[in-house]
């Protein structure tokens, strides 16, 4: 197991090398070069050459990348070129937003998801089976933005239920701590400033949910199916086991082993599908911050973010795969 | 993109042919004493090509409903594309309708002369529907191809030759998936300028990690099967030996991916012209871009955000529905059943 652990993370050190390797050339092949990129409009000779030699621009490319790696190490991902201040200040202001989405979308979409797939494997061939192919199928065709501005035409426009944007009221002046709003209010006993953040997570909690959803029910469906017809549950039935604890110590414990993979795998995807979602409900996390970046051409904050989605997807995969040994003995002794 | 909706999973050759099956179904390949010259009239196997396994794919692709009704939709769609220009009452960017729209009256469905209604540009929205069909088809399918010859090429070096060189390969490609395919879509589309041919090196250069891996593993699977074998034996070299028959052999998963990747490719073309990447003027007829300037109109004109919204669904799904029934109609378990 030790093993097993030591390669994982030798090989997610590599991948992270490799990404900086990539996102360190990404910048330098920006058309007209980093310096045109950061000046933006005020791209003048003189002030590209200015920039140049004060970003060390004019170096060799490996003395360029230690330096990049250097200041990677102590924390400093230089400023947004948009709003002056530092990149990683500005994640830790947008980054909680996002866990707030992605961890409401995850729990939307494992909730459902899974008793979904379930569902239709105990019904195989029958009409809840063939709906909730239908429903999965519409959750992967219909495109994230899109259903998230059906759901806000709806339920914010027309009936008004939900709030159309944001995190929070801004009437409410909650105090705010971890800038996990919810959390926050719950902490601070401020608990209509808790309620508020909510209501705000929901319509694009949903949104987000989706295409989770609809692969997670899927997953469930095959991995349940595939176990039913297995040899040990045949047995177990031909011996008498009572149904209660055929399905779920038997059916149940081993089919959700591939889904438990696919929760994470989704989780990490979430962080960055947040962009579309995040943009339509303008909810301040990183992914509005992207679209935000993108706008403005702001290539220090999406080199940053793109780097660090790629750490937290890459952690979370690792931790998927450590909790599937966990889980799974039958993976340890390979 | 993973907003794509392309799980994971799907990265393992689950509808690979398991060499078993396979070796049974294609002509190529003969189990070890299974006959090869000599021909028993009583076993079809060898001498009914039908049974061969697109041979057989095809059939079960006839009978599938789902397979029809997506075929339908992709052919609606490509007919709508390529006769655009017939079939438009007006040019993409035309605004016949200016003098109709004020910044509060947009007129909707039914409109005298625009049945879809106008734009806030006063555009004739079934025009740019049509239009918008066109530009959808050329950047999924333009886009495909970049993906599925990038990753054609990267995944038949890697299985081909396996060694360093798959090593080294394979450790790119996991570098390159542990970037969202969205988001490596938009950093490409950063670097390529905001352009429609930037979308389409985008969205294709996100695909080529997951066909290269595909491809990779699927002619893996096949290394180790009898009829490789059979071809070392008969003193035929690792590149002939990979062209004519690890290939064609490994391809089936690949083609399914491509299928389906052309749904991802219309939604994550529409994404990126979402996020303004797509460049040209705000009333570009593409579906995405209708939707970046719907948002502005939600209340007053939800059908703006509605129809090209309704267009990228219908579309993903016909060639999702394809692709689902291919893979199921290539896999050798369902075969059995």
């Amino acid at each position: 197991m030790l093993k097993f652990i030591l390669k994982r993370l030798g090989l997610l050190v590599l991948t992270l090398f490799g990404l900086s390797v990539l996102l360190f050339l990404w910048v330098r092949a920006l058309p007209g070069g980093p310096a045109t990129a950061l000046l933006g409009e005020r791209a003048t000779p003189e002030a590209i050459a200015a920039i140049n030699h004060a970003y060390g621009f004019d170096r060799p490319l490996w003395e360029q990348y230690v330096t990049y790696v250097g200041k990677i190490v102590t924390g400093d991902f230089g400023n947004s070129t948009q709003t002056q201040r530092p990149v990683l200040q500005q994640f830790f202001d947008q980054f909680p937003a996002t866990v707030e989405l992605a961890l409401f979308a995850i729990v939307f979409a494992v909730v459902i998801g899974i008793p979904l797939g379930y569902w239709a494997a105990r019904h195989y061939g029958r009409w809840q089976d063939n709906l909730s192919v239908v429903l999965s199928l519409l959750g992967v065709v219909i495109p994230v933005f899109f259903l998230a501005f059906i759901l806000k035409w709806i339920f914010a426009v027309k009936l008004g239920w939900l709030p159309t944007s944001g995190r929070q009221d801004i009437g409410l002046d909650a105090t705010h701590y971890s800038n996990l709003f919810v959390l926050d209010g719950l902490i601070t006993g401020e608990f209509d400033a808790a309620w508020d953040a909510f209501k705000h997570l929901i319509l694009p909690g949903i949104a987000l949910g989706s295409i989770p959803l609809a692969i997670i029910a899927r997953i469930t469906r095959a991995s349940v199916l595939e176990v039913q017809g297995a040899d040990y549950v045949r047995t177990a039935k031909a011996k008498g086991m009572p149904e209660k604890i055929l399905r779920n110590r038997f059916v149940l414990r081993n089919a959700l082993l591939p889904v438990i993979t696919t929760v994470g795998l989704q989780l990490g995807l979430l962080f960055a599908g947040a962009v579309l979602t995040e943009t339509v409900f303008a909810f301040q996390g990183i992914g509005y911050g992207i679209a935000q970046a993108i706008t403005n051409s702001d290539y220090p904050v999406l080199q940053a973010y793109i780097m660090f989605i790629a750490v937290i997807y890459a952690v979370i995969n690792l931790v998927v795969d450590l909790l599937y040994g966990v889980i799974d003995p039958r993976v340890r002794v390979r | 993109m993973s907003m794509n909706g392309m799980d994971p999973q799907n990265l393992r050759p689950s509808g690979a042919p398991d060499p078993v099956h396979d070796a049974a179904g294609s002509p190529a390949g003969a189990g070890p004493g299974g006959p090869v010259l000599t021909s028993d009239p009583g076993d079809t196997r060898h001498s009914d090509r039908g049974t061969s396994l697109w041979g057989e794919a095809f059939a079960r692709l006839r009978r599938s409903p789902m397979a029809i009704a997506g075929a339908i939709i992709i052919a609606i769609f490509v007919l709508v594309a390529a006769l655009a220009p017939w079939l438009a009452p007006y040019a993409g960017q035309a605004t016949p309708g200016m003098d109709l729209v004020t910044p509060t009256d947009i007129p909707g469905l039914g409109t005298p002369g625009y049945p879809l209604g106008l734009d806030n540009f006063g555009g004739d929205v079934l025009s740019k529907l049509i239009w918008g069909a066109r530009s959808s088809l050329l950047v999924g399918v333009i886009s495909t191809c970049i993906g599925l010859a990038g990753g054609m090429i990267l995944g038949a070096l890697a299985g081909g030759f396996g060694g360093w060189v798959d090593t080294v390969i394979m450790r790119v490609v996991d570098i390159l998936l542990s970037v969202p395919n969205l988001l490596m879509a938009v950093s490409i589309a950063a670097i390529a300028g905001q352009s429609p041919f930037a979308v389409m090196i985008a969205i294709g250069a996100a695909q080529i990690p997951v066909f290269a891996r595909l491809l990779r593993s699927s002619m893996l699977s096949q290394r180790g099967a009898d009829y490789v074998l059979a071809a070392q034996t008969l003193g035929l070299g690792r590149g002939k030996i990979t062209m004519s028959h690890l290939l064609p052999n490994a391809v089936g998963p690949v083609i399914v991916q491509a299928t389906l990747a052309l749904a991802t490719a219309v939604i994550d073309a529409a994404a990126l012209s979402f996020l303004g990447l797509g460049g040209g003027v705000p009333q570009t007829a593409e579906w995405g871009r209708m939707l970046t300037v719907a948002q502005n109109f939600l209340s007053s004109a939800p059908q703006l955000a509605f129809l090209p919204g309704i267009c990228i669904a219908i579309t993903a799904l016909g060639f999702t529905l394809v692709g689902e029934s291919l893979r199921e109609a290539l896999d050798p378990r369902a075969r059995r059943r």
